[in-house]
């Protein structure tokens, strides 16, 4: 190491950061034996290290979730028979499962099993996975390193958020453990308050959502301090890159909406333990008033969940185009008015619920959203234009997020208008509408980012065949999934229910073969990047060409305080017209095809 | 630039002097650069957490707002079962606590150590004040009266059907204003702490500033609570 730490010393411009320098390590060198090392992760205030400690457990979380929803489309295979219950191979703990199983016919077993693995799903994956997917993992590693910073503002806060996000995740398992819930992920009132009444197990769910709303906190007041702080110099607003607005614009809703989840789970809490009668009608209550506090925060919070998907996607396709984000502006501002308009379309959620008058305004908001979406989805489209497009596992996952999004983003107009609204209320076109967004969406730009940076994380390279085999089996996946539910929810299959008439089974049956070929590609995914870890080749500082300062400026991985030198911003991070991407070692990237070959000024 | 360049770390001098008090010889965490540049962003950060503690109230004056709308009879009957004078007694208290919390930063950025314990330490006590005041004359007389929300609510002469969901507000309300307060004394108890190290002087009063911001805006939401639930008939 020394000897390639003293080449670089004595001065190559380019490769002077590279990794090796003589006395500064790279972030995941080891400080000692297995208990120091372990000792130094769990109380490091290193951004990286907790982007990447976040990564972990979300991911893990994102297994949970996933086996439960396995289980969901499992139970579905069938119409009325209580597949997953009756074939014994699921075993039962906790006193209320037990309770629930003890007693009664298969058929309600299994629609309790059902009711409980629907709403396991719905809760890891919103308020454990896509809510910090990408910001307090991806977003934790990078935004220092592409601002050019030493660390996020506040460290030691961004430790105790990831904390706080492992007391929320112990709540929800000991609320798992003890039998789960059957609200869904919603926890509507009434049923919410009396459901399951002899046992804490609604309270024990809703106070780990309670807490990880502060984790979620921590992260985004963190982020937004240091966009707006710890910019390195010559960086100006609008020399960030676009994944920064991403992440900037989900901070700023973080900060706003969830101290309102807040207010509202604990009231529920309240509710719950003490029977205040806020939410009860007969003591003078509201129900109607919990949706409105609910989706005044889970609302915007799905735009905490896609933005910055849409955040990681601009760095992929302007590297894997080679080009120019087309319209920078216009995608900057588009991300800070879907933050804004994502505060007032929260009654979209409650047509059937709310006033006429209320529907219709709502109604008229909710189709602003499109506008910012849609700016978006044309800027990419016309960044890939005449673009000389890599077909890299990552740029084939932000392709596949253009497809997806945008079948989401549009069956979403179906839902904003009231007269279909009124028909696709609580179908299956819902669900599959959501998942379009948020899975094709939120978690495909996820899993296409963790490919992007994993050389830079990790300082390995993936096998890249066997990645877009695995692309191809959640590509194709994911549509079997969710592509029917569209039909059969248009059809009126409702959401939620284990049991349905005959007439749908063939889309039911679809959907679950579609999952299984999902989780399939997930696995393969998994064996990739662990193959990577034990056997990957080396990365160098910047195997894909890219411009942003995390690629140009650091080495992979980083070095413990990111840069040797703090950076100076003299590009910017598209300018692939004027600049050629440093620190590309010969053989490791291929330059574009003559026609689209950046100039050197 | 040159010893900047020498500590690429750029916030370890070499040498320090143990006999300085610490707020002189602090220095700003690695990735800020200077004291000016950490003190900014603290601030920041701490004016984008009142945000998240309004936004916090906000759920709870909407559930006064609209169920004052739906049941204005529970809310008139209720709230004049209030103590107006013990209510105006801790809006004095937490007003003074105010001063007292303003003067101890200026006395942080003078440099005036024993005035910034002394106000410090008045802050703090006027949260066990004002909790006192809370506790034993008005929520324990409302507590063995039965004036409770909901279930719990068995006073016996309600003059309205939906008096226990008014009473639901009052406690929801109070008690998580409350909670602030009591976390507000755990601060000043550790800035008070830290004051009697000489942690706080003129270039470093991070922790000072933040805590005070923090204590005005649980003294704000209580302005606030006072006249909509004891004054407004």
């Amino acid at each position: 190491m020394a000897t390639i730490g003293d080449i670089h010393k004595s001065g190559l411009p380019h490769h002077g950061h590279a990794h090796g320098h003589d006395h500064h390590g790279s972030y995941l060198e080891r400080k000692g034996g297995m208990i120091v090392t372990i000792w130094d992760w769990m109380t490091t205030v290193d951004h990286k290290k907790i982007g990447v400690m976040y990564l972990f457990a979300i991911l893990f979380m994102f297994f949970l979730g996933g086996v439960a929803a396995l289980v969901v489309r499992t139970e579905l295979l069938q119409p009325n028979v209580a597949t997953v219950a009756a074939s014994g191979s699921v075993t039962y703990s906790g006193n209320l499962i037990g309770h629930a199983f003890g007693q009664g016919e298969n058929i309600a077993k299994s629609n309790e099993f059902y009711n409980r693995a629907m709403t396991l799903h719905g809760v890891i994956m919103v308020f454990l996975v896509i809510v910090p997917s990408v910001p307090a993992s991806l977003g934790n590693f990078l935004l220092p390193l592409m601002l050019g910073a030493k660390d996020v503002a506040f460290p030691r806060l961004n430790l105790a958020s990831w904390y706080v996000y492992l007391l929320g995740s112990i709540f929800a398992i000991i609320s798992i453990v003890q039998g789960g819930v059957d609200t869904g992920w919603t926890f509507y009132t009434p049923y919410s308050t009396t459901t399951d009444a002899a046992y804490y197990n609604v309270v024990w769910m809703v106070t780990a959502a309670f807490i990880l709303g502060f984790s979620s906190i921590f992260t985004g007041l963190n982020f937004v301090v240091t966009v707006h702080k710890l910019r390195a110099p010559g960086m100006g607003w609008f020399d960030m890159p676009l994944f920064v607005w991403g992440i900037y614009g989900a901070a700023i809703i973080q900060v706003l909406a969830t101290p309102v989840i807040g207010i509202t789970l604990l009231l529920l809490i309240f509710e719950r333990l003490f029977h205040i009668g806020i939410f009860d009608p007969r003591m003078g209550g509201d129900p109607v008033l919990f949706q409105h506090f609910f989706w005044f925060y889970s609302h915007p919070v799905v735009y905490v969940m896609i933005l910055p998907g849409m955040a990681v996607i601009n760095e992929m396709i302007a590297t894997g185009a080679r080009k120019p984000i087309f319209g920078y502006r216009a995608v900057a501002f588009s991300t800070l008015a879907i933050a804004g308009i994502s505060f007032i379309v929260w009654g979209h959620h409650l047509f059937t619920s709310e006033g006429e008058v209320a529907a219709v305004v709502f109604s008229a908001l909710t189709f602003l959203v499109a506008i910012p979406s849609a700016v978006k989805v044309f800027n990419w489209i016309s960044t890939l234009y005449k673009g000389s497009i890599s077909m890299a596992t990552w740029n084939l996952y932000a392709l596949a997020f253009l497809w997806l999004f945008t079948i989401g983003g549009l069956t979403g107009l179906f839902l904003g208008s009231l007269a279909v609204d009124l028909h696709l209320h609580d179908t299956y076109f819902v669900v599959a509408h959501f998942h379009y967004v948020m899975m094709g969406g939120t978690i495909i730009a996820f899993i296409g980012a963790i490919h992007f940076w994993w050389p830079k994380m990790f300082g390995k390279m993936y096998n890249e065949f066997w990645a877009r085999i695995a692309f191809f089996l959640v590509f194709i996946g994911f549509n079997a999934t969710f592509f029917p539910q569209f039909v059969m929810g248009s059809q009126g299959m409702p959401r939620r229910y284990a049991n349905y008439v005959d007439v749908f089974q063939p889309y039911h049956f679809a959907s679950t073969i579609g999952s299984y070929i999902l989780a399939l590609g997930f696995f393969l995914h998994l064996f990739v990047f662990l193959h990577s870890l034990a056997a990957g080749r080396k990365a160098g500082p910047n195997p894909w060409g890219s411009l942003t300062l995390e690629w140009t400026n650091a080495s992979s991985p980083p070095i413990e305080h990111n840069f040797d030198h703090e950076p100076v911003v003299t590009h910017g991070p598209y300018d692939y017209d004027n600049v050629i991407p440093p620190q590309t070692a010969p053989g490791e990237f291929v330059l574009p095809k003559p026609a689209a070959v950046a100039i050197k000024h | 630039m040159a010893s900047i360049q020498a500590d690429p770390h750029g916030a370890h001098p070499p040498a320090e002097d143990l006999s300085r008090p610490y707020h002189e010889r602090y220095h700003a965490a690695h990735h800020f650069k200077s004291r000016d540049h950490e003190f900014d962003s603290v601030k920041m950060g701490v004016w984008l957490f009142l945000g998240t503690e309004i936004l916090l109230f906000s759920g709870m004056f909407v559930a006064y707002a609209i169920f004052r709308m739906m049941h204005p009879e529970a809310f008139i009957a209720g709230s004049g079962k209030l103590s107006v004078g013990w209510g105006l007694l801790n809006t004095i208290v937490l007003l003074l606590s105010s001063y007292t919390v303003a003067a101890a930063v200026r006395h942080a950025q003078t440099n005036n150590q024993k005035w910034l314990r002394i106000n410090v330490l008045l802050t703090f006590f006027a949260g066990l004040a004002f909790l006192l005041i809370k506790f034993v004359f008005e929520y324990w007389p409302k507590y063995s009266e039965g004036k409770l929300p909901g279930k719990f609510y068995s006073y016996p002469y309600s003059t309205s059907e939906y008096e226990p969901l008014w009473w639901a507000i009052y406690w929801g309300a109070t008690s998580i204003h409350a909670s602030h307060v009591i976390i507000g004394m755990g601060l000043f108890a550790w800035i008070w702490l830290r004051a009697r190290k000489q942690h706080f002087g003129p270039g470093h009063y991070n922790a000072v500033e933040g805590v005070g911001l923090y204590w005005h805006i649980v003294d704000i939401v209580w302005i606030f609570l006072f006249p909509l639930l004891y004054l407004i008939h």
